[in-house]
């Protein structure tokens, strides 16, 4: 497995489907708590997307599977996503 | 009910940083023995503030593409991009990028991308960057953008390398800059006579070169994320608010 890096890196990928910077978005992490911007979790890049993890309690916050003809988000960790306007 | 037609809907601006720019590489400068910057001219780029990224994406004969992101040194409201970027050995487009690359060569860009890890002169208070590796360069653009624009926030880095050989921007840097200090660390091999054995950074180095916990600066920390991860949790230990610390990892190394 490579090493993680961290949200910062999701800033060109969710540029492609989000017109705003999710990575300065706050989520809350429904295994914690804990909330922070996107910039801040932990994601693991595999050769078919992301998963990202919360930087507090590791657990999964989402995960991102880019298929031929669609790209497919999970947030079942995330109780909510805030977006700064 | 009154919609947005489809067509309306798909004719509206397309969002600017979603989309790729055709680069063209300007110049090269050799930094290290294993990096360089790329200056590209990006029409369309429109500027970027300090501390952002780019994606970069190649694409071979055969339609193959990869995508990696890379950190901008350079500040600007025009469409000049400087990149540093350093050759992993194991890398795809890295070697390519430092070894291969050449005047007139295009790339393809994504950006500016990331509205997190950044530093606008607008903003007040010292500011404490600590960088390793090729984690100086958007550390680098946050030094360029606190020059040019004559704030006086207080600036100090602390710059973590294998070797003096390994620095990138090392002329840049030992110039004497008002509103900036420059600590060099040394992880394998120091200057002859260099007060500091060689070593990884510590705890200690944070508490004597670093702005104190006290002074509440901003934070940012780049590098592989071995050093991000302890550079980070040396600095909470010490006081700072986990809050004020930004960091950015690039992966292996």
């Amino acid at each position: 497995m490579g090493e993680h890096v961290d949200g910062n890196s999701l800033a060109g990928p969710l540029s492609e489907l989000f017109a705003v910077d999710l990575t300065m978005a706050s989520a809350r992490c429904l295994g914690c708590g804990d909330v922070s911007e996107l910039a801040r979790a932990m994601v693991y890049p595999d050769p078919t997307g992301y998963v990202v993890r919360c930087s507090q309690c590791d657990d999964v916050l989402m995960v991102v599977v880019q298929e031929p003809d669609s790209v497919c988000i999970e947030l079942r960790g995330m109780a909510w996503l805030k977006v700064p306007r | 009910m009154s919609t947005l037609s489809e067509r309306e809907t798909r004719d509206a601006a397309p969002h600017r940083i979603g989309l790729w720019h055709a680069g063209v590489v300007v110049s090269t400068k050799t930094e290290s023995p294993t990096g360089r910057s790329i200056v590209l001219d990006v029409p369309g780029w429109g500027g970027n503030i300090a501390g952002q990224h780019a994606d970069l994406r190649l694409t071979a004969a055969d339609g193959y593409q990869a995508v990696r992101s890379y950190s901008i040194a350079s500040v600007s409201n025009g469409d000049r991009v400087e990149l540093a970027v350093d050759r992993l050995p194991t890398g795809e487009v890295s070697p390519y990028l430092v070894d291969e690359l050449r005047p007139g060569d295009q790339l393809e860009l994504r950006g500016p991308l990331g509205g997190w890890f950044v530093w606008t002169p607008s903003l007040p208070g010292a500011v404490q960057l600590i960088g390793g590796g090729s984690g100086i360069v958007p550390l680098m653009a946050m030094i360029r953008s606190h020059t040019a624009s004559g704030s006086d926030a207080p600036f100090r880095l602390l710059y973590s390398v294998r070797s003096p050989d390994d620095a990138f921007f090392r002329s840049e840097l030992d110039t004497p800059t008002p509103g900036l200090d420059v600590t060099w660390l040394y992880t394998r091999v120091a200057p002859e006579g260099w007060g500091r054995p060689p070593g990884r950074i510590t705890v200690d180095d944070l508490a004597g070169s670093a702005f104190a916990a006290s002074l509440s600066p901003a934070v940012f920390v780049c590098g592989p994320t071995g050093f991000v991860e302890s550079v980070a949790t040396a600095l909470v230990a010490l006081g700072h608010d986990p809050h004020k610390v930004k960091t950015e990892r690039f992966g292996g190394a």
